[in-house]
């Protein structure tokens, strides 16, 4: 076929959709986030329910940091895979946003070290809950990944492989916040070694995935 | 394309024509390179339009077109080359973005014929995409040749250019 027809079968493809403006990346992005934040809340809340004192748990500094941390990276995260969805856009100042949460666990590493005797520091770190952690964050975050997965087909990312990583840093990260509604080891130790290894598992499974799944 | 974005056909079509030369230009001197023949060129600027066609949403209108029209091209280029068994080009967004601004554009050889992903399509999605691009009748007027309601065409047409991109992804991996 010559090219000028095909062109002519390309623009009788095109018109104007009918249900208001297309779906931006932005756009499909977000309704994933709270479509699969929302399954994934559902979900922990049949499987193991919340932590018992929640309002109060929340209230304190170490749960309060194991959920800024988790939102800490969650949020330029998205910003990145915004960028990373569009051919040929700037990633801004998104990379460097991402070092900021390694900032807030040093200094949670180093106020905690300070707080609990030297002799303890072990047993805080290994928990109670480690293996139900290494489980359930995985679990939760199998819908929002599949969400974002879905948006980022919506776009046109050139590096597949570097967006499925960071869609599944992104999931990751929003299924530990909403696991640490439920986890009772408040130690940073726990939370730094086991969400940390956790959203590892996640973010590598997101990098397959993305290698073969997001390819245009 | 911003006059393309708010579902005016021909702003579009205008928009494709004009970049197509460009990109036959950067085409050739990539096969060239590659030492693949010239014909092989317009199937590789067919599969980059039909990309930019496919992934014309995921443009966000407030930024410039240069740069994501030159990642679409690079994206397609490479997989194009590797599928065809040669080293992909060194293609660097900036040569890309500079042939689509500056470089010489170059026409179409007479005639040529690329019809071989065409061919893989189920016979009646090869006729709606014949009669709207060969024939060069309207989603109506095809409908009406055809004897299928306008939105089926439209649907049958849209499904044809999905799987000619997946076919082309399928030979790529």
């Amino acid at each position: 076929m010559r090219t000028e027809d095909f062109i002519a079968a390309l623009a009788a493809d095109h018109r104007r959709p009918r249900l208001g403006p297309a779906v931006t990346p932005g756009l499909a992005l977000g309704l994933a986030v709270a479509s699969g934040g929302l399954a994934a809340l559902l979900l922990l809340a049949l499987v193991a329910g919340f932590r018992p004192g929640l309002g109060a748990a929340l209230g304190t500094l170490r749960v309060g940091f194991k959920v800024a941390l988790m939102l800490s990276l969650l949020a330029p995260a998205l910003g990145l895979l915004r960028r990373l969805a569009e051919p040929g856009a700037p990633l801004g100042p998104w990379p460097r946003w991402l070092l900021l949460p390694s900032l807030l666990a040093l200094a949670a590493l180093a106020l905690e070290a300070g707080a609990i005797p030297a002799a303890t520091w072990r047993d805080r770190m290994i928990g109670q809950s480690a293996a139900f952690c290494l489980v359930m964050i995985p679990l939760l975050a199998a819908a929002p990944m599949a969400a974002l997965m879905l948006a980022l087909r919506q776009g046109a990312p050139t590096q597949p492989g570097l967006a499925g990583l960071v869609a599944g840093l992104a999931s990751g990260c929003l299924a530990g916040g909403i696991y640490a509604l439920r986890c009772g080891d408040d130690s940073p130790f726990f939370v730094i070694l086991w969400f940390g290894l956790a959203i590892g598992i996640v973010a590598s499974a997101g990098w397959l995935i993305g290698r073969r799944w997001l390819r245009w | 394309m911003r006059a393309a974005r708010a579902g005016d056909a021909a702003a579009y079509r205008r928009f494709l024509l004009g970049v197509a030369p460009y990109l036959r230009a950067l085409a050739r001197r990539s096969c060239q390179r590659a030492g693949l023949p010239r014909e092989e060129a317009e199937d590789v600027v067919q599969d980059v339009l039909l990309a930019i066609h496919l992934k014309r949403h995921s443009w966000d209108a407030a930024r410039p077109i240069g740069p994501w029209l030159a990642a679409i091209t690079r994206n397609r280029l490479i997989d194009g080359f590797r599928r065809r068994g040669a080293r992909p080009p060194e293609v660097s967004l900036a040569l890309v973005a500079e042939t689509l601004a500056a470089g010489e554009g170059e026409a179409a050889d007479a005639r040529h014929d690329v019809g071989r992903l065409l061919a893989q399509l189920a016979p009646r999605q090869r006729q709606v995409v014949e009669a709207v691009s060969i024939e060069g009748r309207s989603a109506g007027e095809a409908a009406a040749r055809l004897r299928m309601s306008e939105g089926a065409v439209r649907v049958t047409l849209h499904r044809a250019l999905k799987l000619l991109a997946a076919l082309h992804r399928k030979e790529t991996a």
